[in-house]
């Protein structure tokens, strides 16, 4: 009997939630949620919170060689800023009921992702450039839609960060802007990064909705707005004509514009590598995690001392 | 001549210690801390953008970027301190508080240079400075009073560093020169309360102050440690390796 009244009481529990949702209301950390919704929460924000943290390195190893002061100085802001993102977004996944240390020891063991494109390597200048121009760029379409989606920390987090993505994405189209018009050698060195971070960058957005598992609760739970294929397409549609401007060439021989979808069509993914990458083989990731680690691990006597200072403080 | 070898001294100690303080970039402790030092370091290139331009207003051919990317190391003329390696966190915490102690009563006294430039960079520093200091002698405390192992780390750091305190308190001759005409900071006044600054908060942290000792010497005259070519190595390798490329 108890048991039946509990279950009833969930599935109460559960259609208020839905209609909140389609209310188009959102949650917050104190509200009932299916378990499915935390958890999956839990999931993509911490994946979005590793991708900020781990994404610092690529970038991070350029800002002793940035070659002006004033790249210099908007490079290691920027970077700042990822982990600044970070930091939120480990806040809003901490109001879910996981801690920090939960979450880094996830990342550290494999069990939690983060975004494959900073398993790619930054070879020259240039990929700055392209990282802020693609990457960012790509980032930003993705949390654009994600302002709207239904856990209210998240959303929230999402506003703050896209605006200074949109920052982001500007600076590293004038990295680009100004390496097309430089010398040859910096021209080359602009096209070369832009080869290198297409395809990985319109991965970015996963598989095709037909092979994407989660996406259907997702969608049901207003967590993701948009599918990937709809937000491939527009990171492609917008991007093309920004490649154009500073004349350089979008290494996809299918791509063209179609009419009648009023889109641009695109070559096929290579989603071996895709998967390749994902699954722990692309070029960095070894490389991206050990750093974390070693770095988290040479970091725990000052932990330690600033949790011994600050206990002696309390018992004082 | 010699306001833009005293500007260049000034703008050279900040941007080596920018340099370094960067490569904590995703090493730091935790990651707050991690954006607390990069922090400072962004504080200080701009310090350091901000001397390198009065110098290339004062040189007249040469740009800000011309001084920072196309000079050799004897052509630097930073404080040693400055360019030594980070070490562990305990030793970048110690440098950079003996350093921001230094900093902070030598841009005080900056402030109110008549070089009405000079004086307007340094008062729009020590906003920044202070912090720094703050920040810093808040992770020696905690440090020095945190475990033993913590404690132990960090009066070795401080063993370590102190002979390239030295050189701050140090005046050669085109310094006295701006001395006198109330251009240039007389740091040798600056020993007194820099001792009392460091003095309290070693006090606090249950640290001892190394005895003075020989110091190291040589920043002023462009003689420098190993450590700078190979930082200057990797911070030019750009612009040295495309010389007609602008960035």
């Amino acid at each position: 009997m108890i048991k039946f009244a509990l279950i009833k009481l969930l599935l109460m529990d559960d259609k208020i939630f839905q209609e909140k949702i389609d209310k188009d209301r959102k949650i917050e950390p104190k509200d009932w949620m299916p378990e499915k919704y935390r958890s999956h929460l839990i999931r993509q924000i911490s994946q979005h919170a590793h991708s900020e943290i781990i994404g610092m390195q690529p970038e991070g190893q350029w800002i002793s060689r940035a070659p002006s002061l004033r790249s210099k100085m908007i490079l290691l802001a920027k970077v700042q800023d990822e982990a600044g993102h970070g930091l939120y977004l480990y806040s809003a996944c901490e109001t879910l009921g996981i801690s920090r240390d939960q979450l880094i020891s996830q990342l550290h063991s494999g069990a939690a992702k983060y975004s494959s494109i900073f398993n790619y390597p930054t070879l020259s200048w240039a990929d700055m450039g392209a990282i802020g121009w693609l990457v960012d760029g790509a980032a930003i379409v993705n949390q654009v839609s994600l302002q709207r989606t239904s856990y209210g920390p998240y959303s929230r987090g999402m506003i703050k960060i896209c605006k200074e993505e949109s920052f982001h994405q500007r600076q590293g189209y004038e990295i680009m802007a100004e390496l097309a018009k430089g010398t040859k050698e910096q021209k080359d060195m602009a096209q070369d990064a832009l080869n290198r971070f297409w395809w990985p960058s319109i991965m970015m957005f996963g598989p095709h909705d037909a092979d994407s598992p989660r996406s259907g609760n997702a969608m049901k739970w207003k967590i993701k707005r948009q599918t990937n294929d709809e937000l491939r397409q527009s990171f492609i549609d917008k991007t093309v004509g920004q490649a154009e401007v500073i004349g350089l060439k979008i290494p996809d021989p299918d791509l063209k514009w179609n009419e009648k979808r009023g889109h641009y069509d695109f070559g096929e993914i290579d989603w071996e590598e895709f998967w390749n990458v994902v699954n722990g083989n692309g070029p960095c990731n070894k490389e991206r995690l050990d750093h974390h680690i070693n770095a988290h691990q040479e970091g725990e006597w000052v932990r330690e001392a600033a949790r011994a200072y600050a206990n002696k403080q309390i018992k004082n | 001549m010699s306001l833009l070898n005293y500007t260049l001294r000034i703008g050279d100690s900040s941007l080596i210690l920018a340099q370094r303080l960067a490569e904590w970039c995703t090493n730091g402790p935790t990651l707050e801390e991690d954006i607390a030092l990069t922090n400072i370091s962004l504080d200080l290139f701009g310090q350091a953008n901000g001397f390198l331009e009065y110098a290339a207003t004062l040189d007249g051919v040469k740009t800000a970027d011309d001084f920072a990317f196309k000079r050799n190391e004897n052509q630097y003329y930073n404080f040693l301190i400055t360019e030594i390696e980070n070490g562990h966190f305990g030793d970048t915490i110690i440098r950079q508080f003996l350093f921001s102690a230094y900093l902070y009563l030598f841009f005080q006294k900056l402030a109110t240079s008549k070089d009405e430039v000079l004086s307007a960079l340094a008062a729009k520093s020590l906003k920044e400075i202070k912090y720094h200091l703050k920040h810093c002698s808040s992770w020696v405390i905690r440090l020095g009073d945190g475990t033993n192992e913590s404690n132990e780390k960090i009066q070795s750091s401080i063993n370590k560093i102190w002979e390239y305190t030295g050189e701050l308190f140090e005046l050669d001759q085109i310094e006295k020169d701006l001395v006198k005409k109330e251009i240039a900071v007389n740091r040798e006044a600056l020993k007194f309360e820099w001792d009392q600054i460091i003095n309290t908060t070693l006090n606090q942290a249950k640290l001892m102050r190394p005895k003075d000792q020989v110091m190291k010497t040589g920043g002023s005259k462009g003689i420098h440690t190993k450590h700078l070519e190979l930082l200057l190595k990797e911070m030019q390798f750009i612009p040295r390796k495309y010389p007609d490329a602008k960035w």
